[in-house]
């Protein structure tokens, strides 16, 4: 299981692309891995022939461990062992059942990252879905043992998700206080759902797992408050029928609301930089670079991309990147440097037919924006109504990080320069 | 209920056996007028004569040779074997000829013998008065062994080992003769065979074992509680049939699965119930399953470091139990 990200510990066999027994090219894909949100292919570092495959699709394992082995064309199979090693794809010289090329850790079962489990333990863990990577143990040289599983299933805590660099912060200290033994890291204690005959059960993708994780991370750990403006988009809404036929003849995209309100957006934060910030635990930080992410939903569910230094950006460069994430996205082609890193997130509701949206921060952000839909109203204008097109502008704030007055102050720049198109 | 060592109980369960039962009868070397080396036959040829309290050469497998054609032609046998030690020429006997008769004769003919033999150490009874011969015939489908550690099962367990219409090896600790008291029920007490006995309930360890590592264990058990440790230990009484059931339920229970007796390790009793375990509790496991036993080294020796080096002490029992439970 290749390393794909500096702090991914390990991956999910999406699909495998060959089958036991078929030939393979040096660098052809071999198999999808699903790590966080992003299902990469990964390329056989190895020709040859697929002899066998250890790890099943689904199956999460360790990053370093076997996922399959592959007999190399050629007798003269004598790779330097570090590049094996390095890939964790066992090759097999054909001859010769014993790898003589091969240093790639083995995983047998019951060991992860040299720790071994032993099966009470690991039967625990599986019954009361509890990462055992996450607990401390009290056997010998901090074994875990079956009563530290026990006592962390009955402390029924829910803990970090894995992402340390996402989640920096361990947010939940108080339960940790009260569960000595060890603080599982997915047990949840949800109120379970039982499915009746005539319903049906859906399988977890990874992506819906990481989703479900991060949305009890953020509501349980950060203190949202919310608050709402009204922008009167009619001159925007003018000026965006006269240009975009140009637009698109000039860029290539079609010029919606989305890179529009992502340049206000990037604008307002200079006004308002604290907005572009991170709570760190004892202290805030405010963040230099303004990269954006954008809020996408693709058939297996919402994804955030990110548009990285969108302050540098013109509307053009804004509406290309966003197009090209959106792209990648349908098409399952995103990488972890396409979603890491984001500092603020922009969500485009509206474009869904929603006029009010109350949306979760994407952690550890402080702010997220929504737009929403362009409706025509009765507005008053000069002490007399007018029809005008009103757009909705939404935003959740980190309480920790974030007042009222400030948020409202940057939602009010936000929607003054939406407003101000003639 | 009246209190008795195991000595006592095995003396009453014979003496009533003998007055309830005609087809009862003992046979053995110096169980006549002698009254057994021990004495639990004492008197015995007075009250019933000698032809139904026979004292034999010293011929074993004779002993039990005679015995069987006696069980066969109906009477009900308990033929002694003076020490464990002496049992290997009477081997064929018992492994050959009688574990086999109901199977050899496709039910035609049934074996009700008893065969009772004073067995371990502890006692400085050197290398002919010491040994353990438990794992030499429970290998053997057809013969049932019982090893009793208390007063109550000795009595409960010989009795159902007299009603038993196949042979029974009836195992009897030395040291447990006059070093073990305890109430013992009145009348024609009997215990079912194959059932272990929980001798102490607990949770974070099991002990499995038999006859005097019991009382040690315990001990041990009751040292350790005192430091918060609580050990389950259990006896099996019954080695086979052995008591498959409460194995397991115990090493689910706990988890942790110590194995003590004094028999030695390569081969013994505890290697089967290992394998149990393994076998139909592996995944309830959260520890290696330990065995303490005795050395592998042919038998015990006179001298007294020699026998403390060979016998399981509590304080060994309490070094492993602690070993297991802090794993």
């Amino acid at each position: 299981m290749p390393q794909l990200g500096e702090t991914v510990t390990e991956g999910t066999v999406g699909r495998w692309l060959k089958k036991p027994g078929e030939l393979i090219a040096k660098y052809e894909p071999l198999l999808e891995v699903e790590t966080d949100k992003v299902a990469s292919e990964i390329p056989s570092p190895f020709g040859g022939t697929l002899t066998s495959i250890m790890v099943e699709e689904g199956q999460t394992v360790a990053v370093g461990t076997i996922v399959c082995e592959i007999a190399e064309t050629g007798a003269a199979a004598l790779k330097p062992a570090m590049s094996a090693a390095a890939s964790a794809v066992q090759t097999q010289a054909p001859s010769s059942t014993q790898s003589s090329t091969s240093t790639a850790p083995r995983s047998a079962a019951g060991v992860a990252n040299g720790v071994r489990y032993s099966p009470a333990v690991r039967k625990l863990a599986r019954e009361h879905q509890i990462d055992l990577s996450n607990l401390s143990g009290t056997g010998r040289g901090g074994r875990v043992t079956a009563r530290d599983v026990t006592v962390a299933a009955q402390s029924g805590a829910v803990a970090p998700t894995s992402d340390t660099r996402t989640f920096a912060q361990p947010v939940h200290a108080a339960t940790a206080a009260t569960a000595p033994i060890g603080v599982p890291r997915q047990a949840h204690a949800p109120i379970e759902a039982h499915a009746g005959d005539e319903d049906t059960v859906i399988r977890l993708s990874q992506m819906r797992k990481t989703i479900a994780e991060r949305m009890v991370q953020a509501v349980t750990s950060i203190p949202h408050a919310w608050c709402m403006m009204e922008a009167d988009v009619t001159e925007l809404s003018r000026w965006r029928d006269r240009e975009k036929a140009a637009f698109k003849a000039r860029e290539g995209v079609n010029l919606t609301y989305l890179p529009i309100v992502v340049q206000a957006v990037c604008r307002a934060i200079k006004e308002h930089p604290l907005v572009n910030s991170a709570w760190g635990g004892d202290h805030i930080i405010q963040r230099k670079h303004i990269n954006v992410g954008i809020a996408i939903d693709v058939e297996e569910g919402l994804v955030v991309p990110v548009v990285r230094d969108a302050d540098r950006l013109s509307l053009a460069g804004l509406a290309q990147s966003i197009s090209e994430l959106v792209e990648k996205a349908r098409k399952r082609r995103l990488t972890l440097p396409d979603l890491a890193d984001g500092t603020i997130t922009v969500d485009n509701t509206g474009a869904l037919g929603n006029v009010l949206s109350v949306p979760i921060i994407n952690p550890p952000q402080a702010a997220i924006i929504t737009l929403e839909a362009v409706v025509k109203r009765p507005w008053v204008v000069n002490d007399a109504i007018a029809i005008r097109s009103i757009m909705n502008l939404c935003l959740c704030l980190d309480h920790r990080v974030l007042d009222g007055a400030v948020a409202s102050r940057f939602l009010g720049s936000v929607k003054k320069m939406l407003e101000s198109y003639t | 209920m009246a209190v008795k060592n195991l000595l006592e109980a095995v003396r009453e369960t014979l003496h009533d056996a003998l007055a309830r039962d005609e087809r009862v009868f003992i046979m053995g070397e110096d169980v006549g007028p002698r009254g057994n080396v021990f004495l639990i036959t004492k008197d015995f040829v007075e009250e019933f004569g000698h032809d139904r309290v026979l004292d034999t050469p010293l011929a074993e497998a004779s002993i039990v040779g005679v015995a069987i054609g006696a069980a066969m032609a109906g009477m009900r046998p308990i033929a002694e074997i003076q020490f464990a030690d002496f049992i290997y020429p009477a081997y064929n006997q018992i492994v050959g000829e009688a574990a086999k008769m109901r199977y050899r004769t496709a039910g035609g003919n049934t074996c009700p013998l008893v065969i009772r033999t004073p067995y371990g150490g502890g006692v400085g009874g050197a290398l002919s008065h010491s040994v353990s011969i438990e794992a030499l015939f429970y290998h053997v489908p057809g013969l049932k062994i019982l090893a009793p550690s208390t007063p109550a099962d000795a009595k409960g367990l010989l009795n159902s080992a007299i009603a038993d219409d196949d042979p029974v090896l009836f195992l009897e600790h030395k040291k447990t003769y006059r070093l073990i008291k305890g109430e013992v029920p009145p009348g024609e007490y009997k215990i079912p065979m194959g059932k272990a006995d929980i001798a102490r309930p607990g949770s974070d360890l099991s002990v499995i074992t038999y006859g005097l590592m019991r009382h040690f264990a315990t001990q041990a058990a009751d040292e350790l509680f005192k430091d918060g440790i609580d050990v389950e230990v259990v006896d099996l009484r019954s080695i086979r049939p052995m008591d498959r059931e409460t194995i397991v339920k115990s090493a689910t229970k706990t988890r942790r699965v110590l194995i003590v007796h004094e028999d030695n390790k390569f081969g013994g009793v505890g290697a089967e119930i290992a394998a149990i375990i393994a076998e139909e509790a592996m995944f309830e496991l959260d520890a290696p399953i330990r065995r303490l036993c005795g050395p592998d080294v042919p038998a015990m020796g006179y001298s007294k470091a020699y026998e403390e080096a060979f016998m399981p002490s509590p304080e060994r029992i309490a070094a492993a139990m602690r070993d297991l439970a802090a794993f």
